[in-house]
């Protein structure tokens, strides 16, 4: 087995061509996910979290989506430049996606057992063919193991007669039962409420622990990758700003944006919330150079504006991609 | 304190269609089912719940839209629902609302001039309004410019602040703030929160804050009432509440909410983890409507609705756990 990364992303570019110009959404993102890992994404909405992983299944839509830069190792193989057959293998033995919005990625007119059946299938079989019945137990194993009851019933269901709930676990059950390697949850559970939630979360966590399931976990709620996550990638506007340990990051976040983000989550602990961070999201019409955290970012430095920062180490599990800590330590 | 706003045994039920071989038996939904609280002047009143529990169905028969089913609201004393007597002017000026989505409360063929202007050409018409305009945008920190933008060109947060300086324009004293920041980013939910309380000081508002986030309550309430299915099953001063939440709902929630440290993680109940879903409020659990759920389900329980007890000065429960009968705590 090699030792380097399982997924590595390397200075990716994504555009939109729309009517009235180019959305520059994508501004050269790195992201590493290592065997086992349960790694964190975590960003305001519009930041690129979904962008980015559509870009690493293949999915986005082409046009509007344009690549003009970057590599996408799976496994050494650049995903792409993978033909439709090596493609398929990684969609179907490799990666697999947990959708953000669950409604939407269940198909109404099918059967819970028809869409499940599907991806069984097409990822467990390898190729070879296997029973119809061999597939239904299957497809009720993957619906126990995600504790829903009842699955004999729930396969002949539709979608529509599902809670939210019970659909986003439908969701991970196919995601479970599609891939060996990957899965990368978009979001799970954050249209649902928290007590929904947190069932899902703790559902997620123990299927990948027990199969030894690398995970990506994207969400926009630093709380959530906390409970998950070994390792978080911090994102803003386009590009990864700061990864580190999750311990190390909770303890010590050190961009600027990390830190106006945890200053203005509400806290159990209560004291207040400050005042967040000046200013929205940029247009991706016409992003502002350099550091495309400058306009908002109370330390900005006469260099931000001209130059983009890259990733700093400041120590073996941290690196922020900020002017204040290039060659190991706050500039002047 | 003097209570400003009192809400008494106040039930909203709707019939969404019938049932039985001659479509009889209407289907009703409980949507708020016997609930009592009230609001203090000049405090924030925390109403908190997961959805379908019945926040906005609250909200909605405080301003007037539902006409309760059973039970009343009081407004400085005077009930809200007099017969087929309509609301004085006086009162509808006096209480607004905030909704959830910005997106959809406010009209997208009207500037943010016309948003604003409407209450008040309907409560004090004046000759030359934009001076006032510009004042209320003023308030919510929104350059005076902002009058001739229409809510498509504004970003979530400034179409928010844009709803509180409509909701501002009548110089209530009582305005509910209905998830006004659930569909908002933390970095700009931050900011609309600090507006809210620091006009809530300067024009001595008080507020009916309803929300689904108990860490964001535990930064705004003064005191906080948890709903579950149409009734209330907890209520204290939110110091007290975090410190030592009593009702087995409430502990459930609050072991769910993702934290950001260490210290956050502390307060989190240990005991008792997320379990089930919320039944639909047609066919609502007989007795405790929690005990489906509810880790600590004792015989009684299905059988037997408890009451509101009030375990400690300020704080009540409505749990068997704590009832008289059961020796209380
Ligand atoms: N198909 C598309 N066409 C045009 N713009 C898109 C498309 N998909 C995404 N975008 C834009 O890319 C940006 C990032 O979106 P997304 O990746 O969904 O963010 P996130 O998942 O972090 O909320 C947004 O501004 C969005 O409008
Ligand atoms: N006008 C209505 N007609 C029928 N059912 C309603 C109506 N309004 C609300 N409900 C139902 O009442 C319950 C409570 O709804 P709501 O007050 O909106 O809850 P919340 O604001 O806590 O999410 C839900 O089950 C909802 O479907
Ligand atoms: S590089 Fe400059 S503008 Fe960007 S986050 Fe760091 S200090 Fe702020
Ligand atoms: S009354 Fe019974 S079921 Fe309801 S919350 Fe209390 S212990 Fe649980
Ligand atoms: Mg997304
Ligand atoms: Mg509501």
């Amino acid at each position: 087995m090699s030792v380097g990364p399982l997924l590595d992303i390397k200075d990716l570019y994504v555009h939109f061509h729309v009517f009235g110009g180019t959305l520059k959404v994508l501004d050269g993102v790195n992201f590493t996910v290592y065997s086992g890992e349960k790694v964190g994404l975590v960003g305001e909405t519009g930041c690129g979290k979904t962008t980015t992983m559509k870009a690493v299944l293949r999915v986005l839509p082409m046009p509007p989506a344009r690549i003009p830069g970057g590599e996408i190792y799976f496994k050494g193989r650049d995903i792409l430049k993978m033909g439709a057959e090596e493609l398929g293998r990684v969609r179907g033995e490799g990666i697999s996606m947990v959708f953000q919005d669950p409604t939407a990625a269940l198909n109404p007119v099918f059967t819970i057992g028809q869409q499940l059946g599907a991806v069984v299938r097409y990822s467990l079989a390898g190729g070879k063919r296997i029973s119809r019945k061999e597939i239904h137990q299957r497809a009720v194993v993957a619906l126990k193991e995600v504790a829903l009851p009842d699955a004999e019933r729930l396969l002949k269901n539709y979608p529509f007669q599902l809670s939210g709930g019970m659909r986003q676990r439908v969701c991970i059950a196919m995601a479970v039962a599609g891939s060996r390697e990957l899965i990368v949850a978009d979001e799970p559970g954050t249209s649902l409420d928290v007590s929904i939630q947190d069932q899902i979360l703790r559902l997620l966590r123990r299927l990948v622990e027990e199969k030894n399931t690398s995970v990506i976990l994207i969400t926009h709620t630093l709380g959530v990758v906390r409970e998950i996550a070994d390792r978080v990638y911090v994102m803003y506007a386009g590009k990864m700003v700061e990864v580190a340990t999750t311990e190390e990051l909770f303890s010590r976040p050190l961009h600027p944006y990390t830190l106006g983000l945890m200053k203005a989550v509400p806290k159990l602990t209560g004291g207040g919330i400050a005042d967040g961070i000046p200013g929205r999201i940029p247009d991706y019409l016409d992003p502002p150079g350099g550091c495309r955290f400058h306009p908002r970012c109370d330390q900005a430095m006469g260099v931000c504006s001209q130059e983009k920062p890259w990733f700093y180490r400041v120590s073996d599990d941290h690196e922020v991609a900020c002017f204040l800590y290039r060659e190991g330590g706050k500039e002047k | 304190m003097t209570d400003l706003l009192t809400a008494t045994g106040l039930k909203k039920h709707f019939v969404i269609g019938q049932s039985g071989i001659l479509k009889r038996k209407p289907i009703t939904v409980k949507a708020v089912d016997g609930v009592s609280f009230a609001v203090r002047e000049g405090e924030t009143f925390g109403l908190v719940g997961e959805s379908g529990s019945g926040k906005s169905t609250v909200a909605y028969t405080i301003i007037g839209m539902y006409q309760p089913t059973e039970g009343n609201i009081a407004f400085r004393g005077q009930s809200l629902f007099q017969g087929d007597k309509k609301r004085s002017s006086a009162v509808k000026k006096e209480i607004q609302i905030v909704f959830q989505d910005p997106g959809s409360s406010l009209n997208p063929r009207r500037t943010v001039k016309q948003i604003v202007e409407l209450p008040l050409q309907i409560h004090q018409p004046e000759k030359d309004p934009l001076p006032k305009i510009v004042r209320l945008l003023e308030m919510v920190e929104l350059p005076p410019d902002y009058v001739h933008k229409y809510p498509q060109m504004l970003g979530g947060g400034e179409k928010q602040m844009v709803a509180i300086a409509r909701a501002l324009a009548t110089n209530p004293s009582f305005v509910i703030l209905d998830e006004p920041t659930s569909a908002l980013d933390v970095s700009i939910q931050a900011k609309i929160i600090n507006l809210l309380i620091r006009l809530q000081e300067e024009f001595h508002l008080s507020y009916l804050f309803i929300t689904h986030d108990l860490s964001l309550m535990r930064n705004v309430a003064s005191r906080v009432a948890i709903m579950y299915l149409g009734k209330i099953c907890e209520i204290a001063e939110a110091a007290e509440f975090f410190r030592n939440p009593y009702h087995p709902y409430t502990q459930m929630l609050l072991s769910s909410i993702p934290v950001v440290s260490a210290a956050e993680e502390e307060l989190k109940p240990k005991k008792i983890t997320s379990r089930g879903e919320i039944p639909s409020p047609v066919n609502v659990p007989s007795g405790c409507s929690f005990h489906p759920r509810c880790p600590e389900k004792m015989d009684l329980c299905s059988m037997e609705d408890p009451l509101m007890v009030e375990v400690e000065e300020g704080h009540t429960v409505r749990c068997h756990l704590f009832s008289p009968e059961q020796g209380g705590l």
